[in-house]
């Protein structure tokens, strides 16, 4: 490796974990989308700060992008106080027209400007090192890394101090008001920083591919944990495993690297969306075909104490009086035997001890509606975990 | 009833959505140590009346003072349970953590909760019953869980007063017994209750005062005076016995 790749890797990672922080508010705050919106829609906000400052890691630059990236979240919010339309529309139609206004200046002013389209959409990391931080004849380093670096280390301390206002304002803002933590102070905070860091990583990744790295390690993170805390841990080392992987991707098949960062956050999410242990799809169907055997169980288990005619317990009678499938009747008497539910005598099926105590459990259970006596069931039986 | 001290003072308030008013020139007194429901038809403002109270929309016209002072000067000394649906409870955190929330009004800005705060927390837990279900994450919690867990985080903020809207909403019998016992308790300590209530029939066992609210104040007193027909009525817009008894 040499020192260009390790500081394409390193800028990376920063931009990957600066936008992971604010991502995960987001996400929670169900704003995705509005990260789209900004990342669009402070392009004039860029072009306009690059023809005063001259300069696309200037601080100033940074500022006056991120001011319009705040304008659209207030104008989006305007149009959407009208009532006239819902909040996705109000997107739709404030972001392109902002955008567009940015790639009208940067075509009328082709010549004087170092902007193209496809670097504003896409970004371009590989370029990051050749803008050197010089100061008085000493190199620093890229300049990109030190306004990310510094970005990120801005949010990161917000995170800390206002970790416990971020939370209470993000899950209930009625009360957050109410205690004296304005929800609207913390939105506009939110949205700024947002903003300040999509204007930072827009140079290195473009104004689609930011988006990705906003929402998908959040999203990921969230399938994943019940803690704040953990998704946000989450958040970054998805961030930060993606932009380093990216970029090897982007190595091998000499392809764009803030692509094959946005790719890998994908298949990333794919995983993690297919196997998480709780909220994955195939667990998700696992269980629901568990809770599908466990209803007719007890459906079963009722009919047996419920029934004390033999003809009604008769083992080849069950299927008829209970009306099922031949494969899901076979199932359901082979689960209700392994747990030592019920006993089969001259092919006539009576409950246990133990079948008896759980159906009377279960029966309580779905009159009361009531946890604490289902709980110790809950460790066996996926039914009740709700 | 002369020279009770006065909790909540509400002084021509009116409230509005985009300039359509919700609430119209509302004058209000409740008297420290009261009970009180609120009640009135779908739409009729009651849920706005708390929000106005609390600062939480900013009303067109009016005042609001708690113990003679405004809200604002005044925020340690309320409560506040918002609507269970009003939230996400899909939001990554555990029961606990959203009791300790009660504490941040106390702990202001930036300061991080303690083992002190911990400690109020897990008491008001225990009060409500719900200590054994203190790391469930709060997805997992069944809807009468769900409103006891709001009701701690409300014991946590430790106030004189209490607002709580629709507390009984979408709670089994058993929750609803537990929740007015513990509102029944507050009143003992001297506290001061306000809930947004819907069902009439549970008015005269659980409250002493109630407030009538369509859009404007059609009454409010103890029940005993004044929960009659006539309120209910002028309130309701329907005969509201004829109805009941239908």
């Amino acid at each position: 490796m040499n020192s260009p790749q390790i500081e394409i890797q390193i800028i990376a990672v920063i931009v990957a974990m600066a936008c992971a922080i604010p991502g995960v508010f987001l996400v929670l705050r169900k704003m995705a989308l509005i990260s789209d919106a900004i990342s669009h829609a402070i392009l004039p906000g860029i072009v306009i700060g690059f023809f005063v400052t001259q300069d696309l890691n200037s601080p100033l630059l940074i500022l006056l992008a991120a001011l319009t990236g705040v304008i659209t979240v207030v104008l989006v919010e305007f149009i959407q106080k009208t009532g006239l339309v819902k909040e996705d529309t109000a997107i739709g139609l404030v972001f392109p027209v902002l955008f567009s206004i940015g790639v009208i200046l940067i075509s009328k002013n082709a010549n004087d400007i170092h902007l193209d389209v496809d670097a504003v959409l896409l970004g371009e990391l590989a370029f990051a090192p050749f803008d050197r931080f010089m100061v008085e004849g000493t190199d620093l380093g890229p300049k990109s890394l030190w306004v990310m670096g510094s970005i990120l280390l801005i949010t990161i301390s917000l995170l800390l101090l206002f970790f416990k206002e971020l939370k209470v304002s993000t899950f209930d803002a009625g009360l957050s008001s109410a205690i004296g933590i304005s929800p609207i102070v913390m939105h506009y905070g939110l949205m700024s920083i947002s903003s300040i860091t999509v204007v930072g990583a827009f140079d290195a990744v473009g104004a689609i591919l930011v988006v990705a790295l906003m929402i998908a390690p959040a999203a990921t993170a969230y399938l994943l944990t019940e803690d704040l805390k953990k998704m946000i841990g989450l958040s970054l080392l998805f961030g930060a495993v993606s932009a380093i992987s990216g970029y090897w991707v982007a190595n091998v098949l000499d392809a764009s690297i803030s692509g094959s960062i946005a790719t890998t956050l994908g298949v990333i999410f794919l995983i993690v969306y297919l196997f998480a242990p709780k909220k994955g799809l195939i667990s998700v169907l696992y269980r629901q075909k568990q809770q599908k055997i466990e209803v007719s169980l007890i459906t079963f288990l009722l009919h047996l104490n419920r029934h004390d005619e033999e003809s009604e317990r008769h083992i080849n009678h069950l299927r008829e009086h209970i009306n099922w499938q031949e494969v899901q009747a076979r199932t359901v008497l082979n689960l209700a035997e392994k747990n030592n539910l019920i006993e089969i005598k001259n092919s006539v099926v009576s409950l246990t001890e133990k079948g008896l105590t759980f159906t009377e459990k279960s029966l309580e259970y779905i009159v009361n509606n009531k946890d604490e006596k289902i709980e110790p069931m809950k460790e066996d039986f996926f039914l009740f975990r709700g | 009833m002369d020279n009770q001290k006065i909790a909540v003072q509400i002084d021509d308030l009116t409230a509005a959505y985009n300039y359509k008013p919700v609430l119209w020139d509302i004058d209000l007194s409740v008297p420290e140590g009261v009970l009180m429901a609120i009640v009135g038809p779908n739409g009729a403002g009651k849920s706005t009346l708390i929000k106005a109270i609390l600062g939480i929309i900013k009303p067109i016209a009016g005042s609001v003072s708690i113990y003679g002072k405004p809200y604002s000067k005044q925020r340690k000394m309320v409560a506040y349970v918002p609507q269970k649906g009003s939230v996400d409870w899909d939001f990554p955190t555990t029961a606990l953590d959203v009791v300790m929330m009660g504490t941040y009004g106390s702990l202001g800005w930036i300061k991080r909760p303690g083992q002190k705060e911990k400690k109020i927390a897990l008491e008001s837990m225990e009060k409500v019953g719900m200590l054994a279900f203190k790391n469930r994450q709060i997805s997992q919690l069944s809807g009468g869980q769900q409103q006891r867990v709001f009701l701690a985080r409300a014991l946590a903020q430790d106030a004189a007063i209490y607002f709580m809207d629709e507390p009984f909403q979408g709670v089994d019998a058993t929750t609803e017994i537990a929740i007015i016992n513990i509102l029944k308790e507050l009143r003992k300590a001297g506290k001061t209750v306000v809930v947004v209530h819907h069902d009439l029939q549970t008015v005269p066992e659980y409250f002493d005062w109630v407030t009538f609210l369509n859009v404007k104040k059609i009454a409010t007193g103890p029940v005993k005076e004044i929960f009659n027909d006539d309120n209910l009525t002028k309130t309701y817009g329907i005969n509201y016995k004829v109805a009941v008894n239908k």
